[in-house]
């Protein structure tokens, strides 16, 4: 288990206005992709992918490689890859900054999968409100296409096909994050998610078999090919699980951000060692890990693992804040890594009202489609009112956990999952919290919002 | 009457088509054209889309419904979007909309009686290590503190948008670990140094503090 000792992923981000070609090429941008397109074969970059142990930066943490390996295009069908840059889950604020700061690597990275998977096209799909950076990216695609990294022959070499990359906005919808949602969007459909199989790499964008893959892991795909898989992966800390990643912690610390460092990093360690501690050195109440979905951490409680063989049973008896950040190792926890980026609130918040605050994202964000999800959203906000103003009785608590249990697993997609999840975890750790809520609501001054309003009310 | 868009924006339109296989995936893209050019997407918008993209107009319809940010009524000026989800209400969310619904005189949803300003609530703008923020028109607006935010929105008022944002927007920054923290054993050094932060400065200020003010808890 070696440690980064340098920045990869953000080594570029403090160069001056490094994110135009002629500032991001002398730090060693596109220097891997020439090699690659001019020196190696596409099956040999594909292994180093799957040997880097690269689980998918977007949320679900499947492996890249692996996701990779499952294109098997028929006679008369073209490949695709498809960027998700959809950035929405509540608390989560890395992709934005690869955009913003370095887009070069992420073409560049793109430019190396294209080549890999034999896709003549990249589309990336950026949520509509980061006009900023879909103008950096596009600016900077305009770039390397002047340069001759993109195009029909690109870095000169004849591949076969062309390997060109296209923004594509959205226009405000969580929902697209959802990869087939996102295919749908990108064809010019409402944002609403596909009935799988068949899977994105079988049929995918344009009815073509594409890759999905979030941002983040396309801008890791340059180091890994530097590096080598191997030794990219063996930067983590944790088996399985490799290489470097970007945290992000919002919320209640001295020093909200986003850092780089190995897979495998505990939380106590982000938050004090990297976030700066707790703000106004307050205690710290509960974490929500990686993105508003994921079920939320306890400090109080321990973890319990006393056979042997669980996998958490070396963190066994200690906080559930002490163990490594990874795919594996939180979902035995029974929460998710999702986008590892933190939202750390302190002793002041009022759980009941926390809860409220994330089931109104989720009424105002489901598409629709099915409808466990579409009432299930819509009804767990009117009983979280209903507690928070005082109206509640002690049987809602109950009926929350039965609302999420009938939503989950009954939908086309996992956005109800995604619902469900972070309200029972939020429940069961803090249910003392929803019971005295139930009994005498939640005081005035502890509500984020008294007045609840909907975007839509009146004009737009 | 019928809506057309400007000959450039025609141009980029037959350049758009050329990205896709099929005409349709072009429909987002064109609906973004008009509503730049237009403010919003009017009934003539759609069927003008409908006919350029050969689709009825139920299904360019049903597209402009789905997705928030395409105006199927007029809206003022300048389009304020604050956040309300979880990172930013737990760093003063709810504080900068109250002033915001002072300042403008008119509550989320509604517009300023000037034509302005309108101001809507946002689900979570991607920004959250920088909370609280706002989004006016293309430009975010971060780590805010109410005297910081009556400067933004009379920039905009006084001076326009492109000089507000020259003056406050901000892009993606990226933190190092609190001063005084200790490394963590054997883990990795700092990440690079706080990157500039203002979109027209040069240099960047030096003096900037990450989270300077945002301490109201």
């Amino acid at each position: 288990m070696s440690e980064s000792t340098k920045p990869l992923l953000t080594a570029r981000y403090g160069i001056a206005e490094g994110w135009k070609l002629a500032n991001a090429e002398p730090a060693g941008a596109y220097a891997v992709a020439r090699d690659a397109l001019t020196s190696r074969k596409p099956s040999e970059l594909k292994e180093e992918v799957k040997k880097a142990n690269i689980r998918g930066r977007g949320g679900a943490g499947f492996p890249a490689g692996v996701k990779w390996g499952f294109l098997n295009p028929k006679e008369g069908e073209q490949n695709y890859l498809v960027i998700n840059a959809d950035e929405s889950e509540p608390g989560t604020f890395k992709d934005r900054s690869i955009m913003d700061l370095d887009p070069h690597r992420l073409i560049e990275g793109a430019i190396i999968s294209c080549y890999a998977i034999g896709a003549p096209v990249a589309y990336i799909y950026v949520r509509g409100e980061l006009a900023f950076s879909i103008n950096r990216l596009e600016e900077a695609i305009a770039e390397a296409r002047k340069a001759g990294y993109l195009g029909e022959r690109p870095f000169g070499v004849d591949l076969g096909h062309p390997i060109e990359v296209y923004v594509h906005s959205g226009a405000g919808a969580y929902i697209c994050g959802e990869e087939t949602a996102l295919l749908n969007s990108l064809e010019g459909r409402r944002g609403e998610p596909r009935l799988k199989p068949p899977f994105p790499a079988v049929k995918g964008v344009f009815g073509m078999p594409t890759i999905v893959n979030n941002v983040e892991t396309i801008a890791s795909v340059p180091d890994i090919i530097e590096m080598g898989g191997d030794a990219w992966s063996s930067l983590s800390r944790l088996p399985g699980d490799g290489g470097i990643r970007i945290y992000g912690v919002s919320g209640h610390v001295k020093n909200p951000g986003l850092f780089e460092a190995p897979v495998g990093l505990t939380m106590r360690e982000l938050i004090d060692d990297y976030a700066g501690g707790m703000l106004g050195d307050r205690p710290l109440k509960a974490v929500i890990p990686g993105g508003s979905s994921t079920p939320v951490l306890d400090p109080r409680r321990k973890v319990d693992a006393p056979a042997e063989d669980h996998p958490l049973h070396k963190w066994h008896g200690m906080s559930e804040i002490d163990v490594p950040m990874g795919v594996d190792t939180y979902r035995a926890l029974g929460t998710m890594l999702g986008t590892c980026c933190a939202i750390v609130m302190d002793d002041t918040i009022n759980m009941v009202e926390a809860c409220r605050n994330l089931m109104r994202f989720y009424k105002h964000e489901s598409c629709g489609q099915c409808t466990p999800c579409r009432e299930g959203t819509g009804w767990l906000v009117d009983v979280l009112d209903n507690l928070v103003h005082g109206r509640g009785k002690t049987e809602d608590v109950d009926l929350l956990v039965n609302i999420a249990n009938n939503m989950m697993g009954n939908t086309i997609c996992a956005f109800a999952d995604g619902t469900a999840m972070p309200l029972l975890g939020m429940v069961q750790k803090f249910r003392e919290e929803f019971m005295e809520a139930a009994v005498d609501g939640v005081p005035d001054g502890v509500r984020h919002d008294d007045s609840v309003r909907s975007i839509v009310e009146g004009a737009a | 009457m019928a809506f057309s868009l400007s000959p450039e924006r025609e141009r980029q339109v037959d350049e758009i088509l050329t990205r896709y296989p099929e005409r349709r995936a072009a429909l987002l893209p064109v609906l973004w054209l008009c509503q730049r050019q237009n403010g919003w997407i009017s009934p003539e918008v759609v069927e003008y889309v409908a006919e350029r993209l050969q689709l009825s107009t139920a299904i360019v319809t049903g597209v402009v419904t789905f997705y928030t940010m395409f105006f199927d009524q007029p809206v003022g000026e300048n389009v304020v979007w604050v956040c309300r989800t979880l990172s930013c209400d737990l760093r003063g969310g709810k504080a900068i909309q109250d002033r915001l619904e002072k300042k403008l005189g008119c509550t989320a949803g509604h517009t300023s009686s000037d034509g302005k300003f309108t101001l809507l609530k946002a689900e979570c703008l991607a920004a959250c290590g920088q909370a609280p923020m706002i989004q006016i028109n293309d430009y975010y607006y971060e780590n805010l503190d109410v005297e910081t935010l009556d400067r933004i929105i009379d920039a905009h008022a006084t001076r326009g948008g492109d000089a507000a944002a020259a003056e406050f927007s901000t892009f993606a920054r990226f933190g190092s670990p609190a001063e005084g923290a200790h490394a963590p054993k054997g883990s990795a050094p700092p990440p690079p140094t706080e990157e500039a932060v203002r979109l027209a400065s040069q240099p960047p200020p030096a003096a900037e503090a990450p989270n300077a003010g945002g301490d109201e808890s």
